[in-house]
């Protein structure tokens, strides 16, 4: 074999290889997938049937019967809803870090961090009273507020290391210029980190997608985003694993299509730039 | 621009930060040191450090400690093993590189609920999951994983969701590499294992700190994945902390013994945090 031949058979062999765990690790997610468009019965039948006759029965029942619209909306308004509001108060903080470092900025963000390490059912008691006694069990406000705080910290971070890395000349030169403070912020600093809040506020979106722990114990019905409404699949009431397929892949799909679309942003994202 | 004026602009996130810390935290102390039964309102005498001996001497609580720190380890060497060797091995240009690397992210995005209600039924099933089907395909008897290894089976759901996010960080940390440095080493008779050991670990140490960083945070609050498949059970064997004291609190209302469980898993929380927060703390230039 030539040394051309032997990079060639190592290309294959490396793509081969990538592959095979892609599609594995890819696997449930495509069953997953699959199954939802099966009847009940194709969905259990052993062996596993990979061809058959797609019907979309599934779809309207999960609609009918849990009504996906509603706790779709339910998450879209909490997630962003908690993005924005943890933007509003994140950006002035990691701006005022980055720009104008104190002795003492390392420490608070290390200790914004370890604000994260706290774990959730330690508080978990006390939030449930407080949301029961100010009647915020089961609305969307008390996830609202949760998540904003749960992700704080997060956000500070990811902004602080973004705005970290841009050049300070262009702010001394827009000062040299006589521009305000203010001017700075508005016409220099939120300009230049467009990219850098849009992959912040998506991975903020993700999070509070996904989020299961707050949702699970503080709404039932009315506020209840898709976690929760798929949580109630759980029950074992049979076997249906179609319509839960179909429940499933409608709670994923927007997040995963958002995702796949930005998934380099959010690995450097969540490693707070630590990964380039 | 002056002192006071940074200062005014971190005001609102330190101090909601705080609030958020303090407020919360000091209640759950308050209702530690009482009795507190939402069936039994009104007897809210100080008990001292009663709710704390409850809890601890609960059957349920050594197990909950150990199957917490279990569950972190395993799925943080898992994840960190695999996740080097396999994006070592696939750190070279292929075919289709751009849709494995969507496929491989995938998992990461799906959320607990969902990720435990595939698994517990349509891959763990024991008469019409597949892994039952391949065991009888392969003539083995198929194992009723949720039973019989209910630890393990929580601990494979959630590898399943953090394997593709350390392969993407250390995939992502070693297109950095200096080709340079591998192709003299490479040049000087050094092998794969070598370039291995001594050049790409090292060069993996900060995003290695990070992964376990992020995941510790997560891992310690597993709720949802055991919520959905196993219920803790059978028994108390895939129970963790987080899951004992939501029984404690939600399930049978003893919210003085769930405070000081709670109060327990911040307090272990904590000894992780310290070692890493310190760990992390260097290998973060700030």
């Amino acid at each position: 074999m030539t040394l051309n031949q032997q990079r060639k058979l190592k290309t294959i062999m490396t793509g081969l290889f990538a592959w095979t765990i892609a599609l594995v690790l890819f696997f449930p997610i495509f069953w997953m997938f699959i199954t939802s468009f099966k009847t009940e019965l194709q969905a259990i039948s052993v062996p596993p049937a990979l061809f058959f006759e797609p019907t979309l029965d599934n779809f309207r029942v999960v609609q009918e019967r849990s009504d996906y619209i509603h706790h779709a909306l339910n998450s879209v308004i909490t997630s962003f809803g908690a993005t924005i509001l943890a933007l509003i108060i994140a950006i002035p903080a990691a701006y005022s870090m980055a720009f104008f470092p104190g002795k003492r900025t390392k420490d608070i963000l290390l200790w914004m961090l370890s604000t994260k390490m706290l774990p959730a059912v330690g508080v978990l008691v006390p939030i449930y009273i407080l949301c029961r006694d100010y009647g915020l069990l089961d609305s969307r406000t008390a996830l609202i507020i949760i998540f904003t705080l749960m992700n704080l910290p997060i956000v500070v971070w990811m902004l602080f290391s973004y705005f970290k890395d841009l050049p300070k000349e262009i702010l001394e030169a827009a000062r040299m210029d006589g521009a305000t403070p203010w001017d700075e912020v508005v016409k220099v600093v939120l300009p230049l980190s467009v990219g850098a809040i849009s992959s912040t506020a998506l991975l903020s979106i993700v999070l509070c997608w996904n989020e299961a722990f707050w949702s699970l114990n503080l709404t039932a019905s009315e506020a209840a985003p898709l976690t929760a409404m798929i949580a109630s699949y759980s029950s074992p009431e049979g076997l249906f694993w179609a319509k839960l397929s179909a429940a499933s892949t409608l709670a994923c799909a927007p997040i995963v299509i958002f995702g796949w679309f930005c998934q380099k942003q959010l690995v450097q994202g969540l490693t707070f730039g630590a990964v380039k | 621009m002056k002192r006071s004026i940074t200062r005014l602009l971190m005001a609102p996130s330190v101090i909601l930060l705080l609030v958020w810390m303090i407020i919360p935290l000091s209640m759950t102390i308050y209702f530690s040191t009482i009795r507190y039964n939402l069936l039994y309102p009104g007897q809210n005498n100080f008990v001292g450090l009663m709710n704390f001996e409850f809890f601890i001497t609960d059957p349920g609580f050594i197990p909950a400690v150990a199957n917490t720190l279990i569950l972190l380890l395993s799925v943080l060497i898992i994840t960190v093993v695999l996740g080097v060797i396999l994006s070592a091995l696939i750190d070279k240009p292929f075919f289709g590189q751009g849709i494995v690397r969507v496929l491989l992210i995938s998992p990461f995005f799906i959320m607990p609920t969902v990720n435990a209600l595939i698994w517990k039924n349509m891959m763990m099933n024991p008469v019409y999951g597949i892994f039952a089907w391949i065991s009888n395909s392969l003539g083995f008897e198929p194992i009723d994983w949720l039973s019989s290894y209910p630890l393990m089976s929580v601990i494979i759901m959630v590898s399943w969701q953090w394997l593709p996010f350390a392969i993407l960080v250390f995939v992502t940390a070693l297109q950095s590499q200096d080709t340079e440095q591998k192709e003299a080493a490479q040049m000087d008779g050094a092998t794969g294992f070598h370039i291995f050991r001594y050049l790409t670990i090292p060069h993996l140490a900060r995003p290695i700190a990070v992964v376990v960083m992020i995941e510790t945070i997560f891992l310690l609050a597993v709720f949802a994945e055991i919520f959905v498949s196993t219920g803790g059970g059978p028994g108390y064997d895939s129970t963790n902390l987080a899951y004992l004291i939501y029984n404690q609190a939600l399930l049978q209302y003893d919210v003085g013994v769930a405070s000081a469980g709670g109060l327990f898993a911040v307090l272990l929380a904590n000894i992780v945090a310290f070692f890493l927060i310190r760990a992390v703390g260097k290998n973060l230039t700030v």
